[in-house]
């Protein structure tokens, strides 16, 4: 070692980092070997299960993956505009809920009473149950076109579902605002409506992004619910495939095309949680 | 002494069980500035918080300029332009820039787009060049500055002060107590709660000594200081000043 060269301390690798690195290393070592043990034991050990051809077959089969890609990606679309036009709807009507909820004017009780019972009864009913029943009830009525779409009627129901757990989600942050904010607030001769707006809202909405995050990546995998009620979304499609061609692969497809949205969506809400907490702490 | 800004009269208070103010009197003039001094627990803040009717009071009056404001349903809202309040932790809007935290009530309650004077105020203490910045950018005292300036953009007569300093790094108190320096000098009225006795025997009309919720001693900061009368006062003033 080059002892008394003119290099300053801070360029030194001390003990310490020395003594991490090397048990990085090491980590990293135990690490790859056990996922590689892993691996070769599935990789190996699954063909050997006496269904496994037929499986494969059914489940795996390169050709009809190719073939039924892109027609199951155009449905997918159907999806995502579901998804897109929901959205807004539900934290609209989220956001009225919440204050619905929080509001302490008398002459605005049945209000409060309403947003209450909105949030446990559609909170409470699962959300296939609830596609059927909307999706399938309403235009019952014999309603005129457009207004018999399963489309609209499918929305409605995932919108209903969404906005009472956006609700009280949103509630949940409003009430995680210091009270000294409210008062801060007050005190400078702001109105409580005002307070409201600029000071507590935005503290809290920000609050509640990772949590909402993963509302929307459990919606986007709900709107596919919707093709029990008619409209030819990417579960549905797949399910024609199914049929047409006496194979299951179209579902694994299916699943393939939800993954490459919803994982990154999930790890994009771990982020900003993992954001939120550290910036907290 | 001419008509009291703030009038007091026979003020209690109870939290649950806890009676925290026991009969409060206390007048306090325009241009005055009174500094409340005692343990934690002595009513202090509270006695602050029921000036500007942030805590209600059970009994008793709180006459502004002769309006009783602890009139149980007096709307508060117009009242409260007219007495700042600055608190021990600041209370910024943690989502708004410094700017933005002073602006905010001016444009919504006054109707007012007052660029310059707000400008002005962060130029004169000192932080002309913090206001696009947002509060934890901010050391203590500069947002505990904001937070002054922020309650004086609303042209208060009267600035109510809930030791404002306590929760400041030592070496951040100085920068702050200046500005309330400068304010007093401006004639502000004001009524601080403080443990900084130093301040207070230097700057202050007159030193409120509370105890158990209730005025113990008055009288002016030489007086109360170097003469105290009463024995809880000398016990107290033994036990802070070492």
């Amino acid at each position: 070692m080059a002892a008394g060269s003119h290099r300053s301390s801070t360029d030194q690798v001390t003990r310490r980092a020395a003594y991490e690195a090397q048990q990085k290393r090491r980590a990293n070592l135990i690490a790859g070997v056990s996922t590689a043990l892993v691996l070769a034991l599935i990789v190996f050990l699954v063909p050997l299960a006496p269904g496994w051809e037929a499986v494969r077959a059914s489940f795996f089969d390169g050709e009809v993956f190719v073939r039924v890609f892109p027609d199951l990606l155009r449905a997918f679309l159907l999806d995502v505009a579901i998804f897109a036009w929901s959205v807004p709807l539900i934290f609209g009507l989220g956001l009225a809920i919440a204050l619905a909820r929080g509001n302490t004017n008398p002459a605005l009780f049945p209000l409060r009473i309403f947003g209450a019972v909105y949030v446990d009864l559609f909170r409470g009913i699962p959300v296939v149950l609830l596609v059927y029943l909307v999706g399938f009830g309403i235009p019952g009525l014999g309603l005129a076109r457009p207004w018999n779409s399963p489309y609209i009627w499918g929305t409605v129901a995932l919108v209903l579902t969404y906005s009472a757990y956006i609700a009280e989600v949103l509630r949940s942050g409003i009430e995680s605002i210091h009270a000294s904010q409210r008062n801060a607030a007050i005190c400078l001769g702001l109105s409580e409506r005002d307070t409201m707006r600029y000071v507590i809202l935005p503290q809290a909405i920000r609050r509640v992004v990772p949590a909402n995050m993963n509302m929307l990546v459990a919606l986007q995998k709900d709107v596919a619910l919707l093709s029990f009620i008619g409209p030819v979304e990417i579960l549905r499609q797949a399910g024609i495939f199914k049929s047409l061609l006496a194979n299951f692969t179209p579902y694994v497809v299916a699943a393939v095309i939800f993954l490459c949205v919803t994982v990154p969506a999930t790890r994009y809400a771990d982020y900003l949680l993992n954001r939120d907490r550290d910036a907290r702490s | 002494m001419p008509d009291p800004r703030l009038s007091l009269r026979g003020v209690t208070k109870s939290f649950d069980d806890v009676q925290v103010l026991r009969g409060i009197d206390m007048d306090i003039a325009p241009g005055e500035m009174v500094c409340l001094i005692g343990a934690s627990g002595s009513g202090k803040s509270t006695l602050l918080r029921c000036m500007n009717g942030l805590e209600p009071v059970d009994n008793g009056e709180v006459r502004l300029d002769g309006v009783d404001i602890a009139e149980p349903g007096f709307d508060l809202t117009p009242i409260r332009q007219r007495i700042g309040i600055v608190f021990q932790s600041f209370n910024l809007f943690p989502h708004m820039t410094a700017y933005d935290n002073v602006a905010l009530a001016p444009r919504r309650v006054l109707g007012e787009d007052a660029r310059a004077r707000i400008e002005a105020l962060f130029s004169r203490f000192g932080l002309a060049d913090h206001m696009k910045k947002y509060p934890d950018q901010l050391s203590g005292g500069q947002q505990q500055r904001v937070a002054v300036i922020r309650a004086l953009a609303m042209r208060p007569q009267t600035m109510l002060l809930d030791e404002i300093t306590s929760a400041l790094d030592p070496e951040l108190v100085g920068e702050v107590l200046d500005v309330l320096r400068r304010l007093r000098d401006d004639g502000m009225t004001m009524v601080l709660a403080t443990h900084e006795m130093a301040f207070a025997r230097d700057v202050a009309d007159r030193v409120v000594f509370m105890d158990q919720g209730v005025v113990a001693e008055e009288g002016t900061p030489e007086r109360i200081f170097s003469a105290p009368e009463r024995e809880r006062t000398q016990r107290f003033l033994a036990s802070i000043l070492r």
